[in-house]
């Protein structure tokens, strides 16, 4: 692993010349698999994931299902190659926590009432990870849910914030997660401010975790507007065929 | 079946008594159970603690051993936070590897003590590259009443104040030496039942409830970790106040260490 850079932010300016609050440059589309029933590829700074939404189905194994509504699925996995240092195959702890984590952000959002006895099932992988994975994962696995026609109440979008020598910063990239003194998922449904995921890792005081959460915000709302945007892409696609 | 429709009818019931601002036990709902540490009760282990919280009964146990650093962090001992959720503690829980569950539980201990470098990795070094102290927390859950993340974190720093390292017995020093602890962080859980929030939930409240929020906090009150668990949604502006009651609620739980 290379060694911590001298200062992550010099003058207010982070390593990649964003500021404090400035999110990284993302690119969302919607439906880009054949064979998913919803899916959605998102670049969003150095990280590449995928998502892939399969159902409502059947679910398996019978004692899983629920008579009232339908289960939740979400797994979350890392490309062995994501990283620098190849990750083993298959789930490890982190992933199992930050499966169940996404699996609860989403559910709020989700009318799961109209399919007792089914599964939903997610899927995102992350096939290049630059800090900020299980967000961006959340934030895609949200898309390909609309793009699967699941009834929502309404997207889910997510960012992470933390601090770097001593600032507040939105969106971590890798060296400021590795090195930095915390790192905050937050995951909210943007129109009505509810939090659905909310971790913190590292320390911070109570000062900077309010003005984190508010920079979070700000950066949902970003968010937001391109999930709106990659589903509307994908519909203006189909119909100019 | 019939359990469904009891728990069913049990949820209604905490749910009724809540939106009365009443409470089970008449607790006020920023009220902790009882809550009694009893350090140092496994002789085997370098250190160790029983924590119970009302009916909820914990067990935190210390192991340490001499191993490598991690590669990244030649210089650092390791810390690794291991929880049980062993089946005699519910009729939920099954033998075998920690599901779902045990793995956040465990890891939102860890965090919590990772985060607020209530130890010092850098002094558990003996030989930079080689040879670090490596410090097992292993939590064994032997009664479920709820709110097992306060009680494992409780019970694992409990532990932590009360553990000598082994110098001895690994041939590294000549005397043993207390774990040097900087901090104190302390795990406070909160529940939603039907837009009240509740601390210190029980397993019935818990079962009513679809958010709970973990919060960590230190001795000058900075926060070392947050977990929010559960299939619901917090209101925004809920969430500083809910930080508030938990550093003011773990100032009380950490004179118990």
């Amino acid at each position: 692993m290379q060694n911590r850079p001298e200062k992550l932010i010099n003058d207010g300016i982070r390593l990649d010349g964003r500021g404090p609050d400035e999110i990284r440059p993302i690119k969302i589309e919607a439906g880009v698999l054949n064979r998913a029933d919803g899916s959605c590829y998102i670049e969003w700074g150095g990280n590449k994931v995928l998502a892939a939404v399969y159902g409502p189905r059947e679910a398996h194994p019978r004692h899983l299902q629920d008579s009232r509504k339908a289960i939740i699925k979400y797994r979350y996995n890392m490309a062995s190659f994501s990283v620098e240092d190849r990750k083993r195959p298959g789930p490890d702890r982190r992933s199992v926590e930050i499966s169940k984590v996404s699996r609860d952000a989403l559910a709020p959002v989700l009318m799961l009432e109209y399919f007792p006895r089914s599964s939903i099932d997610i899927f995102v992988e992350i096939l290049q990870a630059d800090a900020g994975t299980r967000t961006t994962g959340i934030t895609a696995a949200s898309v390909a849910l609309a793009d699967a026609g699941i009834p929502m109440k309404n997207l889910v979008s997510a960012i992470s914030v933390g601090k770097a020598d001593g600032e507040v910063i939105l969106d971590l990239i890798r060296e400021e997660d590795n090195y930095g003194e915390a790192d905050m998922p937050v995951a909210m449904i943007t129109e009505t401010g509810d939090i659905t995921l909310l971790q913190m890792d590292g320390r911070i005081t109570g000062e900077e975790f309010i003005k984190a959460l508010n920079f979070a915000k700000k950066g949902c709302e970003s968010v937001y507007k391109l999930q709106r945007r990659s589903l509307i892409e994908k519909y203006e696609k189909s119909c100019s065929d | 079946m019939s359990e469904d429709i009891l728990s069913e009818v049990r949820r209604d019931y905490i749910y009724r008594l809540i939106k009365n601002g009443d409470r089970i036990g008449g607790r006020k709902a920023d009220e902790y159970r009882d809550v009694s540490v009893e350090k140092g009760i496994i002789v085997r282990a370098e250190g160790s603690a029983r924590v119970k919280i009302g009916n909820t009964d914990v067990l935190a146990g210390i192991k340490a051993q001499i191993g490598e650093p991690f590669l990244d962090t030649p210089d650092k001992g390791v810390i690794i936070t291991n929880a049980e959720l062993v089946p005699l503690a519910s009729p939920s829980f099954e033998a075998g590897p920690p599901d779902e569950n045990g793995v956040e539980l465990a890891r939102v201990v860890d965090k919590g003590i990772r985060g607020s470098h209530a130890i010092e990795l850098e002094k558990l070094c003996l030989d930079a590259g080689s040879k670090v102290w490596i410090i097992f927390i292993d939590i064994h859950i032997l009664d479920h009443d709820g709110n097992l993340i306060d009680a494992s974190a409780l019970a694992s720093m409990a532990a932590l104040t009360n553990t000598t390292l082994p110098y001895i017995r690994y041939e590294v020093g000549e005397e043993d030496e207390a774990l040097l602890i900087k901090d104190t962080p302390i795990a406070t859980t909160c529940a939603d039942i039907g837009g009240e929030i509740v601390f210190d939930p029980c397993l019935d409240e818990e079962n009513a409830s679809n958010i709970e929020l973990t919060v960590t906090t230190n001795a000058n009150g900075d926060i070392s970790g947050i977990q929010k668990r559960g299939t619901g949604k917090i209101p925004f502006e809920d969430i500083s106040q809910i930080v508030d009651s938990s550093r003011r609620l773990a100032g009380e739980l950490r004179k118990k260490l």
